[in-house]
């Protein structure tokens, strides 16, 4: 070290420019991550993307012309779009006035641990239970015939609605609780002005929170919205596989293991990884016309 | 929205009381506060002078007692309807609004048309010397703007009270000083009742008119600050005021209005402040006037340090009891050396056991 001293005897040493940097012995620490990352993101996507400009017709972009000339194909696109979209806002929406309510209750601990089951129940199990639910001889249509509602059993599954309500079950506690997370993260003091200074509790959901809340609502909208459009197992479970809910997950499941054209398959994964970006980039695109600094009441 | 009365005559706390479950964090709190005013709540945390204050602005309900402002009840009015500006300690200003919208935004919330609420927020911009920042976001600014947005923003709406919860305890020294001048100016120039929530005696001290101490929920003395500087009623309260010298003495009679007091075998003058039942009695001394008397009267007491203090000397003496007492020296004294220490009659306050 003393010598490594004397022979640069001006200016700081190579350690210490990399560590002004921000670069130390712990940055070592991110090289697993980034290994991982690379391994299991970026080589497979990487490789899924090449995959899918190499079609069986040979031509570069066949897959992409097939699939945007087929109906059955380019459908799914809205299919899908159809089913995410409005499951995504309905669960925001119902996420924002329970948030408000469990922010001021004291054991949210137990609440928390309720709507976190569903998640690691997974979509499978939850559409299992769906299947008995609604069934013809589920606890909804003896109750709804019960009491009249209902002289023959309808059926809520096998369709856009099953589906639609499959996604709701196991998006909203995700949706729940990130959007708990941003309601809790603003400073209760800042309520506390607003009303001083006048503003009723409408005004104050106006002027306040809902402002300060925009940039996380986007980024829960845009989580919850990724999850929901690559909807597969409650799809083909409780929806229409063949029609109405015949989602884009779908028809790339039905290219790589029916078809066995995984270049296909690719071409899918691909496109709907572009529709998935693209309103993730247009949703946090409208965020950056609103206030996204600290919501605290600044340093203090 | 209805909005308070911007005048009134007084403002009364009828056996206000606020308990948290188990725990009462005032118990029955009465006070008369004229228009005009301008009150600090004193005490030290966990005093209740925080819940006071928010049970005033109504952010927590009272749990007995009214509010009263003349003669209409307020405790049952939701803040937004009593129409009291507030500054917190945190100063809570809206991060996401420039500095002219936040305080425009009771202005706003009132109704008031856009062209009166221009030159009322361009006059409160002025009052706390800010014009220059209107455009700014809260986070741009230094602490002590900060400080100030939220006391124009409060005073914009020219409320009937204005409450402050300890509005200068997150800003360094030199800064509260400055504050400290800022917020009595403003207080003298638009006349308006202040609540003052501290726990800082000085700062009581030089803004309130009056000074109410709090202490466990109740109110010690209410004074103004003369009075509770030279009589404080109470031990604590005196032991608030900087009478750092506490000293345990037998009473062993009156002379006049001067008590007598025995301690360790050295009998003192001084004045009664809370009568004894027995003869146990506290002597309470502030450092600056108890002195070396340079005669062989006073209270013997070794010196075990001395510090400079630019005007004179501070020194800490140990009695033969081994009692610890701050004192003011005009000349250095040796460690180690033995003087004997005395104070003006009218400088001893002596507190009887009973409390």
């Amino acid at each position: 070290m003393s010598a490594v001293l004397e022979g640069r005897a001006e200016g700081p040493t190579l350690r210490q420019r990399l560590a002004a940097r921000g670069i130390d012995g712990a940055t070592l620490l991110v090289l697993p991550c980034v290994a991982l990352i690379l391994g299991l993101f970026i080589y497979p996507f990487l490789y899924g993307l090449m995959l899918s400009f190499e079609p069986k017709d040979g031509s570069l972009f066949g897959n992409y012309a097939r699939f945007f000339s087929d109906p059955f194909l380019y459908g799914t696109i809205f299919k899908t779009l159809r089913l995410a979209f409005p499951v995504t806002l309905l669960n925001l929406l119902i996420a924002i006035p329970i948030a408000f309510r469990v922010r001021l209750m004291r054991r949210q601990r137990l609440l928390t641990t309720l709507l976190v089951l569903p998640i690691t129940l997974g979509t499978v199990l939850v559409a299992e239970g769906m299947l008995f639910y609604f069934g013809p001889q589920g606890w909804f249509n003896r109750a709804l015939m019960a009491v009249g509602l209902l002289s023959t059993p309808i059926s809520v599954l096998n369709g856009y609605w099953g589906v639609f309500i499959s996604l709701v079950l196991t998006g909203f506690p995700f949706t729940f609780l990130l959007t708990l997370s941003y309601v809790t993260g603003i400073d209760p003091s800042l309520e506390n002005a607003a009303a001083t200074l006048g503003a009723g509790p409408a005004a104050r959901f106006r002027e306040v929170f809902l402002p300060l809340l925009i940039p996380g609502l986007a980024i829960t909208f845009c989580l919850s919205f990724v999850q929901a459009y690559s909807v597969l197992p409650s799809a083909v479970l409780v929806g229409d596989p063949a029609g109405a809910t015949r989602v884009i997950s779908i028809a790339a499941y039905q290219a790589a293991f029916e078809e066995y054209d995984y270049s296909m398959a690719s071409a899918i994964a691909m496109i709907m990884g572009a529709v998935q970006l693209l309103v993730v980039v247009a949703v946090l695109g409208c965020r950056s016309l609103f206030y996204r600094g600290p919501a605290a009441g600044a340093k203090g | 929205m209805t909005v308070g009365a911007t005048t009134f005559k007084q403002l009364h706390l009828q056996g206000v009381r606020r308990e948290f479950d188990a725990f009462t964090a005032l118990k029955g709190l009465d006070l008369t506060i004229e228009r005009g005013e301008f009150i600090a709540l004193l005490g030290p945390s966990g005093c209740g002078k925080t819940t006071a204050l928010n049970c005033i602005a109504g952010l927590l309900p009272v749990s007995g007692g009214r509010i009263m402002l003349d003669d209409r009840r307020v405790d049952v009015l939701r803040p937004e309807e009593r129409g009291f500006g507030m500054v917190f300690q945190n100063y809570a200003l809206f991060p996401h609004m420039t500095v002219r919208k936040n305080i425009g935004f009771g202005l706003r919330m009132r109704g008031v048309p856009k062209p009166e609420l221009e030159k009322r927020v361009d006059a409160a911009l002025a009052a706390v010397r800010l014009e220059s920042q209107a455009e700014k976001l809260p986070g741009q600014l230094s602490g002590g703007q900060q400080q100030r947005v939220a006391i124009a923003r409060a005073i914009v709406v020219e409320p009937p009270l204005v409450l402050m919860d300890e509005p200068l305890s997150n800003l360094d020294a030199k800064l509260r000083l400055e504050m400290r001048q800022e917020i009595r100016r403003i207080h003298q120039s638009l006349g308006s009742t202040t609540i003052y929530v501290t726990h800082d005696q000085e700062e009581a001290l030089s803004l309130a008119d009056r000074i109410v101490v709090l202490r466990d929920g109740a109110i010690r003395q209410v004074g103004t600050p003369a009075e509770l500087y030279a009589l404080p009623a109470h031990l604590d309260v005196a032991d608030f005021m900087g009478f750092r010298n506490r000293v345990n003495g037998e009473l062993v009679g009156m002379e006049g209005e001067d008590a007598l007091l025995n301690i360790e075998g050295t009998v003192i003058r001084g004045r009664m402040r809370a009568a004894s039942a027995g003869k146990a009695a506290v002597a309470a001394i502030r450092p600056d006037d108890l002195e070396p008397t340079g005669t062989d009267s006073g209270i013997p007491v070794r010196v075990e340090a001395v510090e400079y203090r630019g005007r004179g000397f501070h020194g800490v003496g140990v009695t033969a009891s081994g009692t610890e007492l701050h004192f003011a020296s005009p000349y250095p004294l040796q460690r180690g050396a033995a003087v004997r220490l005395g104070a003006d009659a009218g400088r001893v306050l002596v507190f009887g056991d009973a409390r």
